[in-house]
């Protein structure tokens, strides 16, 4: 391999990326107990995300994946602002009416490039309103999201009244009314007056939905959006959210532990082990020609609808328990639980002292692990 | 001949709430062999955890066993009185891996204190000696021993997922009914507790009943698998039956609603509707509202229940002969 031929994964945003990040981290500092402030011990961190970057363009359905604790809902959480992240960049590319509003409150965005994109992170908490026009979430779970004091139609007409979008009750209940007849809970004057708790699980996480989407945004963060509904019915459901992907032109994180799931909605995927994206490219290479010794092992491990499955046992190429992301592991750290580690001896010196960067190992494919190239070539490459 | 070892005959139990009586499991039958495993799976709130606490005479009030009969070794359980129950039954016979490991162990008593606790009652072992046992148990689930004085905090989910089996196979009873046993745990855990699951029942050639939602797991273990759906089961028969041939519309649907990992990736399906309510459901056969291939009949009279084939049953009119 030539030392050329090293392409290490950094975001480069074009006319077309509606969102990226770089390096971004979002840490929780965890509070010290009296005898780590009398010995003046430093402050410790829960390293939720530790350094990730990627590129979503218009259109896509990018799939962030991993188990319990890797940090996938804080990433989607730091993008949206609703945690604050620590170090990096969110870079997101606005519309015209948002830059218009901004500079009606006298506020000048920091744009970071010629694309016109906008860094997230840097904007004050003061004007970040705004901005929620164009960013949404939809919430893992449809039974605690809902507010249960509150109809229906006030839990959707909220957003409008905070945003000032409908000037009169008569415009505002049009509005909640298509919302409604949007997510197919037709006809909406039978569900305006219902309390969540009257709904199905289902019929709940379609409120979810209309209600990310009533102010019209461009870019959606669905938290495991499936997750807390039965198999049956969990296909309406993402159909539903695919169908308003075309009509209102939206680009989606779809966050999710379900690889399989992965597989039939996202069309990229990044794989998250403890606050680390370690394998990243379009979902079919990923899944098909998994690299990384993590997505590996994550997919021996799902199990199938097939009964000959039972006369086997499972070999999984894993072993021991996800380490607490307050001491994150030095060098690569996935290298306690590595398969890879434990056999390949010559890679060992790597593992243990350098964390290895995302390279690209086939066409936008990016794994993040010694075994892949040649780590001197590598290491002189990240040197430059 | 394989020897039975569990014959459940129209199982009826309801829960008499203020809104009506609620039909939670209504006249389910099945039977299950020594050393075989028995999935039993449907959506949430189809009846398939009351059925569990049924067979060990757990239901909470205001549910109550109804009727039918529970035959466990030839024995009537459901004639037992509840001190009879309890001392031979419960644990020492059957013995159940309860749903949400991270909140089934009391968070002030060491693990081992927990399982050595079975031991001391049924068994009648001082506490040193329930102690030992206690870690030759966590041994054989895969747990360094030394963990007997930890406390719940202080293991992670698959760990006390761990401890729960180690829990209820300390009396090494004929059966074990595990009720979703992994949910809440990542996919590798699951895998790893699945792989447990399978080694010790072969190794003890116990039964085991596989309550969850997820039909993916059920494959992974089971010999058989029963179907249930608003408080009965449509359809029963070997793992590869239902699988390779569902014949319930139910249990087609089901299946074509799963992702897939490999092959072919065709459009998911889904059930339209929601279960019936169970205070009154729908007249003729419950699934009637939501299914596809619905007729006349359907609406207005129950399905009777069909051998398709030697151990395949199903209940839809479809397979009825006119």
């Amino acid at each position: 391999m030539t030392e050329s031929s090293i392409n290490m994964f950094v975001p480069k945003p074009d006319e077309k990326t509606v969102l990226f990040v770089k390096d971004l981290r979002t840490w929780f500092p965890l509070r010290r107990g009296i005898t780590e402030i009398l010995k003046r011990a430093p402050r410790r961190y829960v390293h939720a995300v530790d350094g990730i970057s990627f590129k979503i363009q218009e259109g896509d359905v990018f799939g962030l994946a991993g188990e319990s604790g890797c940090g996938k809902t804080t990433t989607g959480k730091t993008i949206l602002r609703l945690v604050d992240p620590t170090g990096g960049v969110i870079g997101y590319k606005p519309r015209k009416k948002l830059l218009d509003e901004w500079s009606e409150l006298g506020y000048e965005p920091p744009v970071i490039d010629e694309y016109g994109d906008i860094d997230i992170a840097k904007i004050p908490a003061k004007y970040l309103k705004p901005l929620r026009k164009e960013m949404q979430m939809i919430f893992q779970d449809p039974y605690g999201s809902l507010n249960p004091r509150y109809t229906i139609y006030k839990i959707l007409e909220e957003p409008l009244i905070i945003h000032k979008i409908g000037s009169t009750k008569e415009e505002r209940y049009d509005i909640v009314a298509r919302a409604l007849e949007a997510v197919k809970l037709t006809p909406p004057e039978e569900f305006m007056e219902r309390y969540p708790h009257m709904l199905s699980g289902g019929q709940r996480q379609r409120v979810v939905i209309a209600r990310a989407l009533i102010l019209q945004p461009k870019f959606i963060v669905a938290d495991e959006p499936v997750s807390m509904l039965d198999v049956s019915i969990r296909a309406e459901i993402l159909e539903l959210m695919m169908e308003l992907k075309q009509k209102m032109n939206l680009t989606y994180i779809f966050i999710t532990h379900d690889l399989a799931l992965a597989r039939y909605i996202t069309n990229k995927l990044a794989i998250m082990y403890l606050g680390k994206i370690v394998e990243m490219g379009p979902t079919r290479r990923v899944l098909e020609n998994p690299m990384h010794p993590y997505t590996k092992a994550l997919i021996v491990a799902i199990p199938e609808p097939d009964p000959s499955n039972r006369k086997i046992i499972r070999e999984l190429p894993i072993k021991g328990e996800v380490p607490s992301a307050v001491n994150i592991p030095p060098g690569c750290r996935f290298r306690p639980r590595c398969v890879t580690y434990d056999n390949t001896p010559e890679i060992k010196k790597y593992c243990e002292k350098i964390e290895p960067p995302l390279i690209e190992v086939e066409k936008d494919h990016y794994v993040s692990c010694w075994a892949h190239g040649n780590p001197e070539e590598i290491i002189k490459y990240m040197r430059k | 001949m394989p020897e039975k070892l569990l014959e459940v005959v129209d199982l009826k139990t309801y829960f008499y709430t203020t809104k009506g009586i609620v039909k939670a499991v209504d006249g389910v039958s099945f039977t299950l062999n020594k050393g075989e495993v028995l999935g039993l799976a449907g959506e949430s709130g189809c009846g398939k955890s009351t059925t569990a606490y049924s067979l060990i005479r757990l239901v909470p009030p205001p549910g109550r066993i109804v009727s039918g009969k529970i035959m466990f070794e030839g024995k009537d359980l459901l004639r037992l009185s509840d001190e009879e129950f309890r001392r031979e039954i419960r644990w020492r016979k059957i013995s159940m891996v309860f749903q949400g490991a991270m909140n089934a162990l009391n968070p002030v008593y060491t693990v081992g204190d927990q399982i050595a606790e079975v031991l001391m009652l049924h068994k009648g072992l001082t506490k040193k000696e329930a102690i030992e046992e206690a870690k030759k148990l966590l041994a054989m689930v895969g747990i360094d021993p030394r963990r007997v004085r930890s406390y719940p905090h202080e293991l992670s989910g698959g760990m006390k997922q761990r401890v729960m089996i180690a829990m209820a196979l300390a009396l090494n009873p004929p059966l074990v009914i595990a009720d979703e046993p992994t949910t809440a745990l990542d996919v590798v855990v699951q895998a790893q507790i699945m792989n447990l699951m399978k080694k010790l029942q072969r190794e003890y050639n116990m039964s085991i009943i596989l309550i969850t939602h997820d039909l993916s797991l059920i494959a992974e273990i089971a010999d058989k698998v029963a179907i249930m759906y608003a408080g009965k089961i449509v359809e029963f028969g070997s793992s590869e039956q239902v699988y390779g041939n569902p014949q319930h519309p139910y249990t087609q649907a089901l299946l074509r609603s799963i992702p897939r990992l490999h092959g072919e990736i065709t459009k998911l399906e889904w059930i339209p509707g929601t279960p019936p309510d169970l205070v009154s459901p729908p007249p003729g056969c419950r699934f009637a509202p939501r299914c596809k291939r619905v007729m006349d009949i359907c609406n207005k009279e129950e399905p009777p229940v069909i051998k398709v084939e030697p151990g395949h049953y199903v209940s839809c009119w479809l397979h009825a002969k006119k």
